[in-house]
């Protein structure tokens, strides 16, 4: 390389430097302006390449000036600050590395982070859509899901939310896998029986997603760990939980802890799915203030299930949450849906936010998590 | 005729009915039919004269709670909906750990 060819480079620091310290220096994105849109280094001035040599004139008229040219990765942007000189500048300057060197400095720019290539073919069909986009496939990533239960609403559920790229699952389940589960529990195997259901989901999902990380919580949620597992940074809680207790106590933490949640439930043919935004819609407990007689509160273990429901259902609060995240559409906010798959027919009831509710009202009582499983075997 | 839907849960005081027509211009009148037929339900549902908590009544989409209770108008053809909360939840759950350590292969193991 000449003495001119190593002249007309400048690393990341150093240019980074000269562009702090001298005011009148002028910096120039060479890239096209598919490439600018995506984001370019504060104070830039677009001239593409090709159109270099006949627009730089008007944008630096003064020769002595340093001009630092940049493109993606420095090589159209050496071969700019090459014909620059030929013109007759005295500094001109290509960025090494390009704009790829300068972010991965961390330095600053407009740039909002664009999906990785890899990531733009596994995402195209959502990328393709108006309302997601690459912006809002890169908020799926940035985005944290809890999902209570690896059962049989939650194996849908966080099928579809891995798949979607949804960047981080929390699965919070304390069981293991057993024969009886797989008639509907897709996210487990024949191989797995005997395992945490909680590693057995990370295994899938990652396998199906990895750009997913999946953190576990095999454990049993209670009043006494909830609000460290909330505390997590969770955007939306998928509850696919079990039993009464765990409904109740999930409602009083997430408006306490103002995290919406996407309900489910599922018994025989009929299914239910709601989702409770905190002080924008009903809760649970304005809802259901009340939950059924022990007697009447049968489980599927008891009662049966038809193994396909919970993927309805499942599948429809993952369409619910990931709609929360993308702000896209009308969320099931106030709205009961009800599905029976008996007659094939959905059913929607309103339901509103109580104001004498003892957790979401105007006036709570009830402002410390209480004695779940007591409040319902209680009835 | 107005048709009220009986929930899963409730149907075994039903006698298996998934649905029941009964006549009636206020929710109480045709929930009153419905009770005489099937004086398991009445006992189950009504509470001190009034619709137990555990049970949303809706009509039209609407919980009589917010409308005007069980003097909330009911028209020919409509449908009265019965629903209790459902969680796929589980006896033994309801009892704690204790009891899922107790029976781990049948209990709360096998719900969700």
């Amino acid at each position: 390389m000449s003495q001119v060819e190593q002249s007309l480079e400048l690393d990341a620091p150093a240019a980074r430097e000269l562009l702090e310290h001298d005011e009148n220096a002028v910096l120039v994105d060479v890239r096209g302006e598919d490439e600018w849109a995506g984001g370019y280094i504060p104070g830039a001035v677009l001239v593409p390449l090709r159109e270099l040599t006949e627009r730089i004139g008007d944008v630096v008229p003064d020769r002595s000036r340093n001009v630092v040219l940049y493109c993606a990765v420095g090589a159209r942007s050496l071969r700019g600050a090459r014909a620059l000189h030929e013109l007759g500048y005295e500094r001109p300057v290509s960025l090494a590395g390009g704009i790829v060197n300068w972010l991965t400095r961390g330095y600053p720019s407009t740039l909002e982070r664009t999906l990785e290539p890899e990531q733009r073919e596994r995402y195209s069909r959502h990328v393709l859509i108006p309302e997601v986009g690459e912006a809002g496939q890169l908020k799926l990533l940035d985005t944290s899901m809890l999902l209570i239960g690896a059962g049989g609403l939650g194996s849908p559920s966080a099928l579809y939310l891995a798949a979607a790229g949804v960047g981080r699952l929390g699965i919070v389940d304390d069981d293991v896998v057993d024969e009886s589960n797989l008639q509907r529990q897709v996210l487990h195997s024949t191989a797995r029986l005997g395992e945490p259901k909680a590693e057995s989901a990370k295994r899938t999902l990652t396998e199906l997603n990895p750009d997913v990380e999946v953190a576990t919580f095999q454990e049993r949620i209670t009043s006494e760990n909830v609000d460290r597992i909330l505390a997590d940074g969770w955007d939306v809680i998928v509850d696919g939980a079990d039993n009464f207790p765990t409904r109740y106590l999930i409602n009083d933490a997430s408006v306490w802890h103002d995290i919406p949640v996407v309900h489910g439930s599922i018994y025989r043919f009929e299914g239910q799915t709601t989702v409770f935004k905190p002080h924008e819609g009903p809760c649970y407990r304005c809802l259901f203030p009340q939950p059924p007689p022990p007697e009447l509160a049968p489980s599927c273990a008891e009662g049966g299930v038809l193994g396909v429901l919970p993927g309805v259902i499942g599948s429809l609060q993952a369409n619910e949450a990931l709609k929360l995240a993308l702000g896209a559409g009308d969320p099931l906010i106030g709205r009961l849906l009800l599905f029976d798959a008996l007659s094939t027919s959905f059913t929607e009831v309103a339901i509103r936010r109580d104001p004498d509710c003892p957790v979401c009202g105007d006036n709570p009582t009830i402002t410390e998590y209480i004695d779940y499983v007591e409040f319902c075997a209680a009835r | 005729m107005t048709t009220v839907r009986i929930p899963p849960t409730l149907r075994p005081d039903a006698e298996g009915e998934r649905e029941i027509a009964a006549a009636g211009s206020t929710v109480r009148e045709v929930l009153d039919e419905v009770g005489a037929r099937f004086p398991r339900l009445r006992a189950r549902i009504f509470e001190n004269g009034n619709i137990a908590a555990f049970v949303n009544v809706y009509v039209g989409g609407e919980d009589i709670r917010t409308q005007d209770g069980l003097d909330t108008q009911v028209s020919d053809g409509s449908t009265v909906i019965l629903l209790p909360a459902m969680a796929g939840g589980t006896l033994a759950s309801l009892a704690g750990g204790a009891s899922r350590l107790a029976q781990p292969a049948s209990g709360a193991a096998s719900t969700r």
